[in-house]
């Protein structure tokens, strides 16, 4: 028998110099003015020592002509227009491979997950292998292996191959035509979103008919959605006036230029960072989809249903709400790891924002920018999962 | 002991933030920094992590080329021992942070003296060891003979440089639409050109040669184009706020410029001293003590050429006929040999 303990301590509000509460909130105070102390000391030093040093500062340059050129852009950019013009551009690329890379990563790491509970021993082996190989080399060291490679081995730019007419293959990558964007292309883009509103209005039918009759036919319904996508963006095209004009990429004496471009830099990066952040993403389902009780799969065995239809329909949806919260911190991971861009060439958000220190020697002005768009593409990111989270969390009743 | 400071991948991020921020106030006190120097025992210098002919470190880990020897010849003046440097290797976009944050006392890694860098980093250059300008390399296969027919081009660049501004002026004045590809470092540069990922590769056209010699196969199958499209002066700077130090490694390369005008060499510096020139006997401190005016001795030129030789044997042996990179003297050549070194009276 636990002997019963002396009554809780009466939770007063008089005021009084031993009551925890204010104790509590003295030290609260004192750390914060602490803290406040010590970030003005090290402004002031930093502000003192950099006008003793002649070091000029302020955020005046962001306004004024950056004077490079930037590799790939996914808006026309010129040299002429402002350094925050170049950030931008940054910011895009950036936004460009970590987007991509999230939605790659996410889908090779929960094939990957899954194979790794395979019964077939190969395919477990395979994923176990890839599952330690990518999460055992450095990152920056994969990125060089993936760049030096393709560089290699990629047919050279004087001889490239041609898949097809006006498509190049080379180290300068891959090389498409290109639709020009003009006013009528708006059409397209409504078109196109107007598609997908209308494909998923379409899912939600066929999935009200299913609880309503039983009837369920994925593949048709989803095939159905794909048209009726295809067909409003074709005749939104056509609303905008049929715009035709193609950038076809040319050949000159020296280079191919023209056209879309899927660059060796991009390539190596979105391929670097996907591949190396599956590696964790599969530890992350896996270990999802195992936290699901044993008996969840011998329920859905005894049910009769298929493997596939067990993945999806018992084990996924409740290995989800242990997946979600480390999922989130990877394509946190794989946004930041995309910094290392500059070390292959890639014009990302960092290789701009310290060519544009260089320029302009304003070292703590350009890396607060930087972190300041990190901080808050990671948080956007995860404010978004932790909206997806909340929906597919148990509810409580 | 020479220690070689290697620095972590990336250190420009830390550092650039750290040496305004964690530094206490170092007060414009004169003469502070040859003090320093002194107790401390070693000149800390910053070079370039590998630039034969400018910077190099061999495989025992001793540092040879022209920015190198300036550092030798300032340690030889200041510590009377040419080899009491500690080499700092720093890429391009982390030389300044460095010098600003007190780590080094001297950058002399082929850096360009442009009025941005001058007015506003916190630095001042010293002068000019190397008149350099920024030119194109592109493979002989090619067939490329000027640089501007580089229409279209891809060029590899490393950042952190002028290269990038200049390279983006050429090719808006002559309408060529070049596409820089950007590295952060020498080696992942010259990794891409090599592999064929680039027409051109751009940088100042010293070092051009010295990349073509030290990375290429076969150097023969790389041309470096006719055309400069800038110009590159070269030099050692230092940090604000030292006048006395900002003289002393000033006039040491003034020094060095000027023993070659009148032939003072590393080999014959003994003997001039009993020269009848009252320029060699001034500059060597036999005569008068132009010493004492820098906060020096008398024989602080003799102890820099002793230990370096004059400026020209310097250029011979690092980048000059002498050496791999066989660059001709050209601009770099004396005043009235039709150069542009021209280096103010020592007296």
């Amino acid at each position: 028998m636990i002997p019963p303990g002396p009554p809780p301590p009466s939770r007063s509000r008089a005021w009084s110099w031993r009551s925890q509460a204010f104790r509590g909130l003295i030290y609260q105070i004192l750390t914060l003015v602490l803290l406040v102390l010590a970030i003005t000391y090290l402004m002031s030093n930093t502000f003192a020592n950099m006008r003793t040093r002649g070091i000029q500062s302020g955020f005046d340059f962001f306004l004024q002509p950056a004077g490079f050129a930037i590799g790939e852009s996914l808006f026309e950019f010129d040299s002429a227009q402002g350094y925050w013009v170049a950030y931008l551009v940054g910011l895009s690329n950036t936004l460009r491979v970590a987007l991509i890379g999230i939605v790659l990563a996410t889908v090779l790491g929960t094939l990957i997950g899954i194979g790794r509970l395979s019964n077939n021993l190969l395919v477990r082996g395979l994923c176990a292998v890839h599952v330690e190989v990518t999460r055992n080399i450095p990152l920056l060291l994969q990125l060089f292996m993936w760049y030096f490679a393709m560089t290699e081995l990629l047919p050279s730019i004087e001889e490239p191959l041609r898949p097809m007419a006006h498509v190049f293959f080379s180290k300068n990558g891959l090389q498409y035509p290109l639709p020009e964007w003009s006013a009528g292309h708006w059409g397209t883009v409504v078109g196109l979103l107007a598609g997908v509103l209308a494909w998923r209005a379409w899912v939600r039918r066929a999935v009200h008919q299913f609880e309503a009759t039983g009837q369920f036919r994925p593949a048709r319904t989803h095939l159905t959605g794909v048209a009726m996508w295809l067909a409003l963006t074709a005749l939104g095209w056509l609303a905008g006036g049929a715009p035709g004009e193609l950038s076809i990429p040319e050949v000159t004496e020296i280079n191919v230029v023209g056209g879309g471009a899927v660059t060796p830099e991009y390539l190596t990066l979105l391929i670097g960072l996907s591949i190396y952040t599956s590696g964790y993403i599969a530890e992350v389902v896996r270990s999802g989809i195992q936290s699901v009780a044993y008996g969840q799969h011998e329920a859905a065995v005894a049910l009769g249903l298929s493997r596939s239809a067990e993945l999806r329909l018992v084990q996924l949806p409740q290995a989800l709400r242990v997946i979600i919260p480390p999922l989130t911190s990877q394509h946190l991971n794989l946004i930041k790891n995309s910094s290392l861009a500059v070390a292959v060439g890639y014009p990302d958000l960092v290789s701009i924002g310290s060519t544009a220190l260089n320029q302009t020697g304003r070292a703590i002005e350009c890396i607060a920018v930087l972190m300041l768009c990190y901080l808050t593409l990671s948080l956007l990111t995860s404010a978004a999962m932790n909206l997806y989270n909340r929906r597919v969390r148990i509810q409580d009743r | 002991m020479k220690t070689v400071h290697s620095l972590i991948q990336r250190p420009w991020l830390a550092a650039s933030l750290l040496a305004a921020m964690t530094t206490l106030s170092l007060p414009a006190m004169a003469g502070k920094t040859i003090d320093t120097i002194k107790t401390r025992g070693t000149l800390n210098c910053g070079v370039n992590t590998s630039l034969p002919g400018f910077s190099a470190a061999d495989s025992q880990g001793n540092w040879s080329g022209l920015d190198v020897d300036v550092c030798k010849a300032v340690a030889a003046t200041l510590l009377n021992d040419a080899t009491k440097v500690k080499w700092t290797p720093l890429n391009a976009s982390q030389r300044f942070a460095v010098l600003q944050a007190g780590e080094i006392d001297i950058l002399s890694r082929n850096t360009t003296w442009t009025l941005n860098r001058d007015a506003s980093l916190g630095l001042h250059f010293t002068g000019t060891t190397y008149y350099d300008g920024q030119g194109f390399m592109v493979t002989k296969k090619s067939k490329i003979t000027s640089a501007k027919s580089l229409k279209g081009a891809t060029v590899c660049v490393q950042s952190g440089t002028t290269t990038e501004k200049n390279l983006n002026d050429f090719s808006k004045m002559n309408k060529l639409n070049i596409k820089p590809v950007v590295f952060d470092t020498l080696e992942a540069t010259n990794k891409a050109y090599f592999s064929g990922r680039c027409q051109a590769y751009t940088t100042d056209a010293s070092g051009l040669a010295s990349v073509r010699n030290k990375e290429a196969g076969n150097p023969d199958d790389h041309v470096i184009l006719p055309d400069l499209i800038s110009k590159e002066p070269l030099g050692p700077s230092v940090r604000r706020g030292d006048d006395e130090f900002f003289a002393i490694v000033k006039w040491v390369v003034f020094a060095l410029i000027e023993a070659e005008e009148y032939g003072i060499t590393q080999a014959n510096v003994d003997q001039m001293k009993n020269s009848t020139d009252p320029v060699v006997l001034r500059i060597l401190g036999a005569s008068e003590d132009t010493g004492k005016l820098l906060g020096l001795d008398k024989e602080w030129a003799y102890r820099a050429i002793k230990a370096v030789g004059n400026y020209g044997e310097m250029f011979e042996r690092n980048v000059g006929p002498k050496s791999t990179l066989k660059l001709p003297r050209g601009l770099n050549n004396q005043w009235n040999k039709g150069g542009l070194m021209y280096a103010p009276p020592v007296r």
